[in-house]
């Protein structure tokens, strides 16, 4: 009795075999396309050091453009200063009626040298314009650089395109006037090795 | 000047020789169609100040220009 229904059972396998087989075959193709369809993410692969090398060469590109003097005051202070290019006259001491500071991703500062008044801050930005959906911005650097080829290319167009704050909507008097302090005193510095000669 | 890359080159030749004179104009035409502001450093002939030159056409490129930066257009931020 035993050995008659083993019988039946491997007559039954052998008869299902082919249904069985072409049931995983069809298995496997549908998990293949899925994996297929799927793929591995079509995201570009962070590179950690892709922003600190973008930064290298938009530091050369920036000192090879603005004169020796403003790549100097850069490097040391971290912003470029501009002058204002619709003033009548100079101020006293040959400064410009008024001047911009130039900070990278930040806000362009319009004061007057003479007296350290701070008159607006100037909100713009390079964003990408090839309608990619990004985050990604302009290395410090060249962002400076996009500001100062526009101030002093075309003053007017940058700054009808900016948006116009009052000084303090994002960067701190008290912090400007440091900066307009610290630019004095890099500016007498550079200036006493001349004198004494 | 790329967002995220930050500066790529474009296209280079001698401006002198027709068909890389070509190709030069073709790249401008395109950055600019993209939208993109053209840029070329220069020297101020009068206080010998640094400066930046903004070209809308390609003739408005300074003969001895050795370079134009294209970056993205200014808006408000």
């Amino acid at each position: 009795m035993l050995l008659a229904l083993l019988a039946l059972a491997l007559i039954a396998l052998v008869l299902t075999m082919p249904i069985i087989l072409r049931a995983v075959r069809a298995w496997r193709k549908r998990r293949t396309a899925r994996v297929a369809s799927t793929g591995p993410p079509d995201l570009e692969l962070y590179d950690p050091g892709r922003e600190r090398r973008a930064e290298q060469r938009a530091r050369e590109l920036l000192r090879s453009c603005v004169n020796d003097e403003e790549w100097a005051m850069y490097r040391d202070l971290g912003f470029i200063r501009v002058a204002g290019r619709h003033s009548r006259r100079e101020a006293g001491g040959g400064r410009p009626a008024y001047a911009y500071l130039i900070y990278p991703h930040k806000p362009i500062v319009a004061y007057v040298p003479a007296t350290g008044q701070l008159l607006s801050e100037y909100c713009v930005e390079f964003p990408d314009i090839a309608g990619r959906p990004t985050r990604a911005r302009l290395p410090a650097s060249d962002d400076v650089l996009a500001k100062w080829m526009a101030l002093t290319s075309d003053e007017d167009r940058v700054i009808r395109r900016a948006n116009m704050h009052l000084v303090g909507r994002q960067l701190d008097p008290a912090r400007l006037r440091r900066d307009m302090w610290r630019l004095a005193e890099w500016e007498r510095r550079r200036e006493l090795p001349q004198s004494r000669r | 000047m790329k967002p995220g890359h930050g500066e790529v080159l474009l296209a280079e030749g001698d401006p002198r020789v027709r068909e890389e004179e070509e190709r030069l104009i073709e790249e401008f035409r395109r950055q600019l169609d993209e939208g993109m502001w053209a840029a070329v450093p220069t020297t101020h002939p009068g206080n010998g100040r640094r400066e930046a030159q903004m070209v809308k056409q390609y003739t408005d490129i300074p003969p001895d220009a050795e370079r134009v930066i294209f970056f993205p257009r200014a808006s408000g931020g």
